[in-house]
């Protein structure tokens, strides 16, 4: 088993990087260097801990670089960190996230402030990656909210206010029901043992209950992770969210953020409460492929860019959904995959996006025509990701897609069906969004649009090379994550093991 | 007839001695100075006095430790760890308001002096309430507190709302304090004292075959103490009087009064009439989803700083009442723990106020918050961390207060009114960072700069300081807090 110092340093690095770049805030550019060195050492970090990572520590099922400190006995509340195969790569995406999100979406309005939040919310989105008791977890859920309201609310556009108290009354709602939960599981393991209390994940999963006593919770949760996902009917707050906030935060919210909410359904809905899954899974994956279609015909029709890829993310997520709630093994391994490639594809479409809003000021797909001409590579850029988005074979989205659906189709067939459906959705409305902006004569300001600087092209490789990397040569990935999901299922889903 | 005294434990009742001593002291003292010393001379008694009393807690918990809990004058007087804390916030926050007030004074140019006289007599009584073990003495220190306050509440007599806030709570208080003293009467007349170790002893040895009158008489004292902690449906008072008084006024009232009030509503409901937890639940239950609700959804249609607090501040106290009725050790420790957290937090929130309210006390409005943290970070940053701290983000104590009360309930089988506050708190939620968000504004409005005296800016930064420190680190505060109500008595 190796050190938890890494997972320590990782929580780390942001907080002293955030209190350094407010330390030389009075130099122009100064606290944007710092914080881009800062998320370049996480970035290092986390990949020597996915590199370090090793999945057979004994007596620790899959888990590793783990440790637990007591802080308050009365309360329960505990430091205890440990990363297994599907919080690793949610690890690195969170570092992965935030430096492209920094290098490609600089802001420069009062800089010091903005990338301090941006710090702060990338120690915090890693604190609910790493945590290994319900509390704790909790407790950096919560804490992933502030940042992100100060980031919208701020930096955002003409409607920043009102998007930036939607998103944080919803998620606050939907997470007084998680600590409910929480709550009302710890008190019941303490009542069934009479020891001290403990939220710890590894403790609570052996927690005995009722089959109505697991629904009811298992609702509790999924309540609050459906709002973060989004998972629909919850949803409403997010198309405001990421069209209103600045790219950067769209960046953090779409593809990062929304990964606590599916992170927080497989590993606590699903892996605590495995006894209300027959009776919850016909539901929630209705829900899922409710969102994938009603987000892909969205998607068709909605008349910004920044929006469309909302509801795309939305139809996305409703993929991920699938995969957790299958009970496949190899559904559940395509949805920890596509959760990270779909965060890898979200930065690129953001990104791509962002260049465009800087530097016509809109987002409107109205306003543009046959960009291609004057940034050919832009253009060639952008259609990378957006075939990966729509899981074209030999890109990353295919692989996890895949995944998902023969998965499901072995243990859900018909939802797996109407699920497909989806995919020629999201070819339909991201290659007809792409004609409209990119083919055609290009007219008025579109003629005259500068093409990718040299800077942004650099910030763009990395994007490219992992769809392409992941898309054709996925094994190192998976051979990490398939273990931790096979601890999983054999858990929670026998039956589904071999499916 | 032959009259027996007492025997009198003056450990015990050290405190509130000491803040009576010191009152009488100042009264005679201020009369002989000069004017120019006058107001300087009482701040230095009062905070001289608070130390004190901090420091004779202190020895007060040492005893307690090495002589367990003990009653005192008759068994009318109680000396445990929960009493000890519980004083020991009151004193702090004493503290805390002399120095803001002993700034406000200077401001206004008003004689302050007899702001801290008022104080020193209305914090004895609050204190009293902390160590009661008799409804006569619980009574006795609810009307020192109480008249204390209606004049502390006048205290700015050039404003012509400052007198009706005190008019309006005086006659509401005095009501208040009449149905309280008639419960207790009532009380007497089922179990036959008003000592609350006898009155919990003849209610577990005997059964109440016609239990009205009890029940009359619990419901009577459960109203006179939602008078006082301003719980819905009987906090009509409490926005106007939040308003009308003297900013420093209304920041001492917002925590003496809860602490003491609800130290002794718990020794009342949980103590003398344990037993009867069953009957007394579903009325606090529906206390506390209105005071929470009402409270929270009132708040957001508010444009006034203070009215905004109070009815925060409603809020707060449903959340308080959410300890009472989990009705266990682990509530009164969580509702410990939040008074501790909340008094200091809402004194310091309240001298931010002070200080934008500017000379005269009476720019209220939340539009004189707008960019205050672009002007003057540290001050807008400090308000933000206050309001964060009410609103229960984590990393601030307002979340462990909240998470250890709403744990108590749970614990209990309150899962369902656990919820209901919870959701309430995401309405508070709106306000607070509606607020918080004025703070950050981009301010085109050229307003003038908010002076920070010194006194008043330290008492800022010990409430900022004390919620970020222990919001990180609760285990000291909460590992006191179960101490304290481990040895509960009677």
């Amino acid at each position: 088993m190796h050190s938890s110092i890494w997972l320590t340093l990782l929580l780390a690095v942001p907080l002293v990087g955030a209190l350094l770049g407010a330390l030389v805030r009075k130099v122009e550019g100064r606290a944007y260097a710092v914080a881009v060195a800062t998320s370049g050492v996480e970035l290092v970090l986390s990949i020597v801990v996915a590199v370090l990572y090793n999945n057979h520590v004994p007596h620790a099922s899959t888990f590793d670089f783990a440790t637990r400190h007591v802080l308050s006995a009365p309360f329960g509340l505990a430091y205890d960190v440990a990363v297994d195969g599907i919080s690793l790569f949610m690890v690195l995406l969170t570092s992965l996230v935030v430096f492209l999100a920094l290098l490609g979406a600089r802001d420069k309005r009062r800089e010091p402030a903005f990338v301090a939040w941006l710090l702060l919310l990338t120690s915090f989105t890693m604190g609910s990656f790493v945590a290994h008791d319900l509390l704790e977890f909790f407790i950096f859920f919560e804490l992933t909210l502030i940042p992100s309201y100060f980031i919208i609310a701020q930096w955002g556009a003409a409607q920043r206010a009102k998007a930036a108290l939607k998103f944080f009354i919803y998620t606050f709602t939907g997470s007084a029901f998680l600590l409910i939960g929480i709550l009302y599981l710890g008190f019941m393991h303490q009542h069934q043992t009479g020891g001290s209390l403990t939220f710890a994940y590894g403790v609570l999963s052996a927690t005995s209950m009722t089959h109505g006593t697991a629904v009811w919770l298992f609702i509790a949760f999924a309540i609050a992770f459906a709002v973060k996902a989004p998972i629909w009917p919850l949803h409403t707050w997010s198309p405001i969210t990421y069209a209103e906030a600045p790219t950067a935060g769209s960046i953090e919210f779409s593809a990062l953020l929304a990964k606590l909410g599916t992170y927080g359904l497989l590993r606590f809905a699903v892996g605590l409460f495995p006894l209300a899954l027959p009776t919850m899974r016909p539901l929630v994956l209705t829900l899922a492929v409710i969102g994938i279609l009603y987000g892909s015909a969205v998607a068709c029709v909605t008349p910004d860019l920044k929006r469309l890829i909302a509801y795309s993310s939305l139809a996305q997520m409703g993929f991920v959904t699938l995969g957790v709630m299958s009970g496949s093994k190899i559904a559940t391994v395509g949805a920890v995959l596509l959760m990270f490639n779909h965060g890898v594809i979200t930065v690129g479409l953001f990104l791509v996006v962002g260049f465009i809003e800087q530097r016509r000021g809109s987002i409107q797909i109205r306003d543009f025509t046959g960009l291609q001409g004057p940034a050919p590579v832009m253009a060639a850029l952008f259609t990378v990701v957006m075939l990966a988005s729509i899981g074209l074979p030999g890109l990353n989205g295919f692989v996890s897609e895949y995944l998902i659906l023969i998965g499901t189709f072995a243990t859900h067939a018909w939802w797996a069906v109407v699920a497909t459906f989806g995919v020629v959705a999201a070819a339909l409305y991201l290659l007809w969004a792409y004609q409209r902006v990119f083919h055609g004569r290009a007219q008025g300001p579109n003629e005259n649009l500068a093409d990718v600087s040299s800077r942004e092209r650099w910030v763009m490789v990395p994007v490219v090379a992992l769809i392409v990397v992941l898309g054709v040569f996925p094994r190192p990935v998976l051979d990490r994550i398939s273990p931790s999901v096979q601890q999983l299922i054999v858990h929670v889903a026998p039956s589904g093991v071999n499916k | 007839m032959n009259l027996v005294i007492p025997s009198v434990h003056y450990l015990a009742i050290l405190p509130v001695l000491t803040y009576f001593v010191a009152a009488l002291l100042l009264m005679f003292i201020t009369s002989m100075a000069r004017t120019k010393v006058r107001l300087l001379l009482a701040t230095t008694i009062t905070v001289l006095a608070s130390l004190a009393a901090l420091a004779m807690n202190v020895v007060q918990w040492v005893y307690v430790s090495n002589h367990g809990a003990s009653t005192t004058v008759a068994h009318a007087i109680v000396l445990d760890d929960f009493s000890v804390i519980a004083s020991g916030v009151i004193a702090l926050s004493v503290l805390m308001s002399a120095l803001v007030a002993h700034d406000w004074a200077v401001r206004e140019r008003v004689a302050g002096v007899e702001f801290h006289i008022l104080a020193l007599s209305a914090s004895a009584g609050a204190i009293l309430m902390t160590q009661a073990n008799d409804l006569i003495v619980v009574f006795l220190g609810l009307e020192i507190l109480s008249i204390g306050l209606y004049v502390l509440v006048a205290f700015d007599r050039h404003r012509a709302s400052s007198s009706e806030a005190a008019l309006k709570y005086l006659l509401l208080g005095g009501f208040a304090s009449a149905i309280f003293i008639y419960g207790a009467a009532l009380v007497y007349g089922a179990t036959g004292s008003t000592n609350l170790t006898t009155v919990s002893y003849f209610l577990g040895s005997n059964v109440q075959l016609r239990p009205g009158l009890l029940y009359a008489g619990g419901a009577l004292l459960l109203v006179g103490f939602a008078f006082k902690v301003a719980a819905v449906p009987f906090h009509l008072w409490s926005p106007d009087v939040y308003e009308g008084a003297p900013t420093p006024v209304t920041g001492f009232m917002a925590s003496i009064v809860k602490v003491g009030a609800f130290a002794a509503l718990v020794r009342v409901l949980i103590s003398a009439l344990g037993t009867q937890l069953d009957t007394w639940r579903p009325i606090l239950w529906t206390l506390i989803v209105l005071s929470t609700v009402i409270g929270a959804s009132l708040a957001v249609v508010q444009r006034n700083a203070k009215r905004i607090l109070a009815y925060s501040s409603i809020n707060h106290a449903g959340f308080i009442m959410l300890g009472v009725w989990a009705g266990t050790i682990r509530g009164t420790a969580a509702l410990l723990f939040y008074v501790m957290t909340y008094a200091p937090v809402v004194v310091a929130s309240f001298a931010v106020v002070t200080l934008v309210g500017g000379t005269g006390d009476d720019h209220h409005s939340i539009e004189r918050y707008r960019g205050l943290a672009r002007r003057q970070p540290w001050l807008g940053a400090a308000m933000a961390v206050l309001l964060l701290s009410q609103l229960g983000a984590p990393l601030t104590t307002g979340f462990y207060a909240k998470f250890a009360v709403l744990a108590s309930v749970v614990d209990a089988g309150g899962g369902s009114l656990a919820l209901i506050a919870l959701v309430s708190a995401a309405i508070a939620a709106f306000f607070y960072l509606r607020w918080t968000l004025t703070l950050y504004a981009d301010d085109d409005v050229e307003a003038g700069r908010v002076e920070v005296p010194r006194a008043t800016g330290l008492v800022i930064a010990f409430g900022v300081l004390v919620t970020l420190v222990f919001g990180v680190w609760p285990g000291p505060l909460a590992t006191l807090a179960q101490h304290a109500t481990v040895l509960f008595t009677p």
